[in-house]
Parts: C-alpha cells; structure tokens; sequence
C-alpha cells in the first residue's frame, strides 16, 4: 500500500517534471512553442453561478461571470469558523476562476488568489467599495502560502488559469497582483513571458490590499513583512487543540488503567491516585503545549520552538511537582514526581515545535494564508529553526 | 514580537553578483526583508533572517540568487532525523 503510494508519487513527480516544461528553457526551442503550441487554445471556463456566496453575475465578452460581495454572511463566518476547528478544513474550497467583486470593469485591477474558501473570504471582506476581478487558482483548498510552497500555487497553474477564464477578453490591461507570499511558487518573469501579464506583488495581508492599491500598486514596508502578533497566534490555538485531541483520547484512559497497578492499595484506589494524576499531569503538558507555547512564544526563553516549549514544560513540571509534592514518602513516589518532570517538558516541547509547522508563517496573512497548515503543507524549513 | 531570527550561519541563501541584474524583484518578494539594493545589485544583508521559502531564487530572472528552499514542519524534521524519506509533512 505504501509502496504503491510512493511509486504513484514517483510517477506523478516525473509528470511534473516533464509538464513543468516552463521551469528550465530550452536554449534551441523557444519556449512559447513548447508551452503554448498556436493550435492549441484552452477551453474557457467560468465558475459556477450556483455557489452559497455569489450574489449575483457580471456579462463579459467571455460569459457571466459570478459576483460577489465584500460583506460576509453567517454561513461564511460559520465555515471560518468550523475551518479553524479543524472541522471539513480540507474540502473548504470554492471553485477556481474568475469572480467579480463589486461592479469591475474592464479597467479594474485583478487580484488573485487561492481556492481555499478563508484566503478568498479574507480578500474580499478586505475590500468593502471596490470593484476588482479576483482570479481565483485551484490550490485544492489550501492557502497561498503553503500552496505557493508546493507548487499549487505556480507558474503553470496561474498561466493556465488566465487563459481557461479568457482574462485578456475581460480586461484592457496587462497587470495581475498578487499576494508577495505567491513568491515561492510563481516566477514573475515567466508568466509575463508565458501569458503576456505582468505580475505586481501585493502587500502580504489582505487588510492592506486597499492602501497599496490607492498608493498607485505601492507596499510600505510594514506591509511587505511578515509579522506574528497575539491576535495571529490565538486563533491557530483551536487547530493546535485538534491536533493533540485524538492521541489524548488513546492515551488518557491508558495512563488511568496503568496507575492502577501501581502502589500498594486496591486497584481503583491506585488508578485514582496514581492515574488520576498522570491524567492530570497530561492535560497539563497539552495545555501548557498547545495554548500556553502559542501565547507566551515572543516572551519563552531560547529561539526554537521546542526549546521555548521545553521551558514551559519544565516549569509545568515543576509546579505539578510541589502540587504531588505531599505524597513524597517512599522512593517510587520520587520516582514517578521524576518522570513526570521529564515527561511533561517533552509533551509541551513536541507540541510548540508543532507550532512552527503552524504558525509561523501561515498567519493572518490572507490573500493568503489565513491558517496554521499542520497537515496542508507547512511551508518552511524548521531546521533553521530547530 | 519583532524580526524573528533563526539559527546563525546555517541559511544556504547565495547570491551572484556577476549575473544580478539589479531589477529588486528578490526585495520584494522577500516576506523578512533579507536582501537590500546598493550601487545596482542585490546584496544580502540580513543573512540570519531569512527562511529559505525561495521566493527571491523562484523571481530571480537572472538566476542570479538560489536557496535550497524546502518544506518542513514538526513531522517532516522528525522524518527526516529518522532518515525516512519524504521531506514532507502530508
């Protein structure tokens, strides 16, 4: 099973290979041929009118085009909200392709984005009284940030949505901005060269979208760095909770039944007192790990993550062990308080290094990414950091 | 909470100053500000702060700047201290 997972990796990374024939230009066949040969012109396609959240649509030389609108409704606060949770987060998707936001016309400035419903909902509630095209690239429902760090977010699949939604028949000009955390995965150069549009890369949050746009396609600096504030930390904290929920679920009830084998007393008076406290002394290391680690990060000791959690679980440890601190009357009482002063600093440092995967990047940023992506495709390397 | 810095000396940002054309995309798409402009070429100023995502290597028309970018989060470096394969989390 895992080998034929591998082996369809393998193949599918080839396929990638040889399509990604952008990546490295031939020097004796120009690359337009290869990429675009004439003859071939790919189909047009609009997206679905029928979406919870259109509002409306737009008639374009290619079609009607669905409208949206900066307001958010209950449904869509709903599904951030279950996102966050962890609950459907892989398929909260909307389909790709071209969406009007207010009433653009054929002058308006397109923004892109990607197809995971947080990052275009962050967009568009960014943009009360504006008229834009949002071109939206099929990231299969995962932010730009991470997405850009596989790939999904790309040259071709950018190239190959400007043509499959007609945009040079939408719009007079030539310029498409999108968020400057696209940068890992879109090479500018080639898609002007490939499509014919130039690339600006916008501000980094979606918030700041509208200045950059009345500043004539200017970011300030503070728009083009990426920041890591309270706010931005808090709301990953439910993601993180999800994460330790199910091993918590397998191993709380095994620590219980193990204590009582301990001790000298019956078996439940022992699962109550020795269990009852692994049980505790857990809790504690998820809690310390998974919303304590998020919330004190700037002021834990250490630059890695899980040197910052091993801080806070030692400290943890510790208190757990004056709580206990009574029952220190033979040497396997000692020896338990012992473990547990190792056992909860390596829970809480394993969970706050989980917390790079998460966070660190994938904040509020939101033409962009708008989520921790423990799973999706955490993007960056945590050895620098670790 | 300020710039976030990382481990010294270990970034594999480099940059050629023969092929840099001097055109700053790679200021711009940098999310930590790593590199700055002096007299017509790129220059990496902030080595430490930089977090490999590639972004200035992928927007280099020059090919002047590479990085070994990378994916990488809590599993992935665990499978990877472990030798496994698949330096990727999902």
């Amino acid at each position: 099973m895992d080998k034929e997972k591998k082996d369809q990796s393998k193949l599918e990374n080839q396929n990638l290979h040889i399509d990604d024939c952008c990546s490295k230009p031939s020097p004796l066949i120009s690359i337009e041929s290869i990429c675009r040969p004439s003859e071939e012109k790919a189909q047009l396609s609009l997206p679905s009118l029928n979406q919870p959240f259109v509002v409306g649509s737009i008639q374009t030389p290619v079609g009607m085009v669905p409208q949206v609108s900066s307001s958010l409704i209950w449904k869509d606060h709903l599904g951030t909200f279950r996102a966050r949770w962890g609950v459907g987060r892989m398929h909260y998707t909307i389909e790709p392709g071209l969406y009007a936001l207010g009433q653009p016309d054929k002058d308006a400035p397109v923004l892109v984005t990607a197809n995971y419903k947080m990052s275009f909902d962050c967009l568009r509630e960014a943009m009360p009284v504006r008229d834009v095209w949002i071109l939206v690239l099929d990231t299969k429902g995962i932010n730009v940030w991470c997405a850009a760090g596989k790939g999904t977010f790309g040259t071709k699949e950018l190239v190959g949505r400007i043509e499959s939604s007609g945009l040079d028949q939408v719009v007079n000009h030539r310029r498409l901005i999108l968020p400057q955390l696209a940068g890992p995965g879109v090479a500018a150069h080639q898609v002007k060269r490939l499509s014919g549009f130039k690339v600006v890369y916008g501000p980094i949050r979606a918030t700041d979208v509208p200045a950059f746009l009345d500043a004539g396609l200017n970011a300030i600096p503070e728009m083009r760095c990426k920041t890591f504030t309270m706010w931005e930390r808090v709301v990953l904290i439910p993601m993180e909770l999800v994460g330790a929920f199910k091993p918590t679920l397998i191993i709380l009830p095994i620590l219980f039944l193990l204590g009582g084998f301990g001790g000298q007393e019956g078996f439940w008076a022992n699962a109550f007192n020795y269990g009852l406290f692994a049980v505790l002394a857990f809790l504690s290391a998820i809690f310390a790990g998974a919303v304590l680690a998020p919330l004190l990060l700037p002021w834990l000791p250490g630059r890695a993550f899980s040197m910052k959690g091993l801080a806070l679980g030692l400290v943890v440890g510790l208190i757990l062990a004056v709580f206990r601190g009574g029952h220190l009357t033979d040497l396997s009482s000692r020896f338990e308080i012992l473990a547990w002063i190792g056992i909860v600093p390596a829970v809480t440092a394993y969970l706050a290094m989980n917390f790079t995967g998460a966070l660190a990047y994938g904040s509020d940023h939101a033409l962009l990414p708008k989520d921790g992506e423990l799973e999706k495709g955490c993007f960056f390397k945590t050895r620098t950091i670790f | 909470m300020g710039q976030l810095v990382y481990i010294k000396d270990v970034v594999t940002l480099k940059l050629d100053r023969e092929k840099c054309t001097g055109c700053g995309m790679c200021l711009l798409v940098c999310p930590h500000t790593v590199l700055s402009l002096t007299n017509g070429s790129a220059e990496i100023e902030n080595r430490d702060a930089c977090m490999e995502c590639g972004a200035c290597a992928q927007n280099c028309p020059a090919d002047a700047v590479t990085v070994n970018a990378g994916v990488g989060c809590a599993t992935a470096v665990i499978n990877a201290a472990l030798g496994r394969e698949g330096g990727s989390c999902c």
